[in-house]
């Protein structure tokens, strides 16, 4: 029997890693990837701490983000595509017209 | 109801001609414009005999009442009507004369520019007229006797591109101004007294009032009586009208307008009964003109001048008439000048026409053998004017003379007769310098003579044919039918009274008033046919009082030196006055504004601009600062949120264990 504290080291690691890849990666579709790794990393977190409460709930919570960390990925490639083609540019510190 | 109907159109109809022609007159043709105007007035005119044959078999006075004009508090004033033998008399006068004219006109004013504004003001006149003569209130006649006032003004000054008739409509309209000065006064006593304006309400009550105030208001009203009807001091307005067209001299400064103060006197006679102080100044303000204005019609050069003089002296008559007490004489002379007088201008019109409009007599003579018709009609005028038995103006003149007469006014009479003589004279001389003798015709409007077009002669002959029989309704004199018909409404010399000195006397008045008027005729035939030499030598005989009344008594010279100039200096004054004092009081204000108005801007642009614009400069500097915090970069704001998120994950801790996150990793 794993103990809890495992999947909670292993999904703290996890939001780490998908944290640190957040902040340093200058690639659109890493950093998507990172954010993708950031939520599994909290899914993980999810589905333990369900099983050891032994309530469903957490699986569902999961199942939700599942769904919508498609949906983000989906817009979000879409938004990097547009990014591409308007700006020819594929890392994230290149646009950087959002401010005064 | 019919009656009120045929009341009420015959003033409206010539206003509507006025409507018409005046807004739309520009729109259609000269022929359209007279038709409506001759026509207007021709079916007032019948609407007028209408109303005469309806005040012939029932002789009662009746009042219609257009609407109510003005109420409130004690006044009430209608537009209102009376309809009693007096309006009736000058019903028929204004639109039967009127409307004679006003055929004249058409051929007379043929061709000339502002034709349609000439009928146009023409026909505003007679609507003015009608409601000065058939309005039942005094407010009612101050607005007829206004509007022929600026009727006067407005054709007076027809060419009013002519500096001399746009000089001669402002004296006439200021002259007037006068008279109705006083004539307004009359009214408020009238008002104040009475607490009303309606004639029939006055009259009544009449006899409440003092002597004094019956004198006062009698005068009053004598002034503007004085200025319309052009009597001393006031009469230098009418010679200068004649500066209009002859068919408005005609009309409006011969016939009608002018009669307007000896009609109001009439319709006044209850008051000026009660005062003989007002009615004997009324007699010998009358005598003093009538005489006084024939003497200057003497020398006279103008034709149309010496008829302007001639119709100042009728005038005179007249009012000497009402002075004396006979009334209906004064009417009867009204009524029957109206149809000489009219007649004498609009022939002496048919000259100037034939002659491309000189009117000097100098210029004239002979004109018989050319103008037979004209001179025909001119000759029946003079006839009727000077008295000759049994022309109109014989009955009307010889009963105001004899009224004098008998009622002991020998001074009066005396006035009369002479003016009578003097009238026979001036009137006859005119007549032998524009017809007879040699032709003094200038070469260029010699060719140019001919007899006028039959829409002239018809009026002329109609008017000649009244001023031959016009004065049968007053035969015998004061006893005749024209009396019995006004005795209602100025019944205070019964017939018989006159009856009695009537037996031997009468005769004998009439037998001198003829010599005079014969006399005169004579003298005009031996100066001016037998010895056309002796005129000239008595005006070098006598040259300081030829002068004196050439120029007219030199009374328009001492009104302007007496009265114009020392105004024209008081208005130099005030203008002096205005333009240093009020205008400096008024820039000083101005100035003062001005400068409180600049340190009120010094204030607003730097105090409290000033204090706002620190506001934004130290937002603006914030800004600055703060906004290298948007960097524009997803990773620093990713950062900001984590470091976001770990101080808020500690807070939390914090809050709920109470003991610090820091401890906890020393731990």
């Amino acid at each position: 029997m794993v103990p809890l504290a495992a999947y909670v080291v292993v999904s703290a690691v996890l939001f780490a890693t998908g944290l640190i890849g957040v902040l340093i990666r200058r690639n659109f579709i890493i950093v998507l990837m990172a954010i993708g790794i950031m939520l599994n990393a909290a899914n993980i977190n999810l589905v333990a701490f369900s099983h050891y409460l032994d309530s469903m709930a957490g699986q569902v919570v999961a199942l939700f983000v599942i769904a919508i960390a498609a949906g983000e990925a989906a817009v979000g490639l879409a938004i990097i595509i547009v990014v591409f083609r308007a700006k020819i540019a594929t890392n994230v510190d290149e646009i950087n017209a959002l401010r005064w | 109801m019919a009656f009120e109907l045929l009341v009420l159109a015959v003033p409206a109809l010539p206003l509507l001609a006025v409507i018409l022609n005046g807004l739309f007159g520009n729109r259609y043709s000269h022929r359209v414009a007279y038709w409506l105007g001759c026509g207007s007035v021709g079916v007032s005119f019948l609407f007028a005999l209408g109303i005469f044959a309806e005040m012939l078999a029932t002789g009662a006075t009746r009042e219609v009442v257009a609407y109510p004009w003005i109420f409130g508090g004690t006044l009430t004033v209608n537009l209102g009507f009376l309809i009693d033998p007096l309006t009736c008399v000058m019903l028929l006068v204004v639109t039967g004369v009127g409307f004679l004219i006003h055929v004249y006109s058409i051929g007379y004013m043929h061709g000339e520019e502002g034709f349609t504004r000439f009928f146009t003001y023409m026909n505003l006149f007679m609507v003015s007229m009608l409601l000065l003569v058939m309005g039942n209130n005094y407010l009612v006649l101050f607005i007829g006797w206004e509007g022929v006032g600026l009727c006067s003004y407005l054709l007076i000054g027809y060419y009013y591109d002519r500096v001399s008739a746009a000089k001669a409509a402002t004296k006439a309209f200021v002259v007037n101004r006068i008279g109705d000065a006083g004539f307004l006064l009359g009214i408020f006593l009238v008002f104040v007294n009475f607490q009303t304006l309606d004639y029939t309400t006055v009259f009544a009550r009449a006899g409440q009032l003092s002597t004094g105030m019956a004198t006062t208001i009698a005068l009053c009203l004598l002034v503007g009586a004085i200025g319309k009807s052009a009597q001393i001091p006031l009469y230098t307005w009418l010679p200068d009208a004649m500066e209009g067209p002859t068919p408005v001299s005609a009309l409006i400064h011969a016939a009608t307008m002018v009669t307007a103060g000896v009609y109001m006197v009439v319709r006044n006679h209850v008051l000026y009964d009660m005062a003989p102080l007002a009615l004997s100044t009324v007699a010998w303000i009358g005598g003093g003109t009538a005489l006084f204005a024939a003497s200057i019609g003497l020398v006279q050069n103008d034709i149309k001048r010496v008829l302007a003089y001639s119709t100042v002296s009728q005038l005179g008559y007249m009012f000497l008439a009402c002075g004396v007490g006979a009334y209906a004489a004064a009417i009867f002379h009204l009524m029957t000048h109206a149809f000489f007088k009219a007649l004498l201008f609009l022939s002496a019109g048919s000259v100037i026409h034939a002659l491309a409009g000189e009117q000097d007599i100098r210029h004239m003579g002979g004109l018989r053998a050319k103008l037979p018709l004209t001179h025909l009609s001119f000759l029946t005028g003079t006839l009727a004017i000077a008295g000759i038995f049994p022309l109109a103006g014989f009955w009307s003149k010889d009963e105001i003379m004899a009224h004098a007469f008998v009622h002991g006014h020998y001074a009066l009479y005396g006035l009369a007769a002479l003016g009578a003589f003097l009238t026979a004279f001036y009137m006859f001389r005119l007549t032998y310098l524009t017809f007879y003798g040699e032709s003094r015709v200038e070469p260029h409007a010699a060719g140019h003579l001919h007899e006028s077009p039959w829409i002239m002669m018809g009026p002329l002959i109609a008017l000649a044919t009244l001023s031959v029989i016009g004065g049968f309704p007053g035969v015998p004199p004061e006893a005749g039918w024209f009396h019995r018909f006004l005795n209602p409404v100025v019944g205070t010399t019964g017939p018989a009274e006159a009856h009695e000195g009537s037996t031997g006397l009468l005769p004998t008045l009439m037998g001198i008033a003829t010599a005079i008027a014969l006399s005169g005729w004579a003298l005009a035939h031996y100066l001016y046919k037998i010895r056309p030499a002796a005129a000239h030598e008595l005006a070098d005989r006598t040259p300081r009082m030829y002068r004196t009344l050439l120029n007219k008594y030199y009374v328009d010279e001492f009104y302007d030196a007496g009265v114009v100039e020392p105004l024209k200096r008081l208005g130099a004054v005030w203008d002096w006055f205005d333009q240093r004092v009020i205008d400096g009081v008024v820039r000083a204000v101005g100035r003062l504004t001005e400068t409180s108005a600049a340190f009120s801007t010094l204030f607003e642009t730097y105090i409290i601009y000033g204090s706002i614009n620190i506001i934004g400069y130290s937002n603006h500097l914030a800004a600055r600062v703060l906004r290298r915090l948007q960097t524009g970069m997803v990773h620093h704001y990713a950062a900001i949120i984590v470091a976001g998120l770990f101080l808020l994950v500690h807070l939390l801790w914090v809050w709920w264990t109470g003991s610090s996150s820091v401890g906890l990793a020393a731990r």
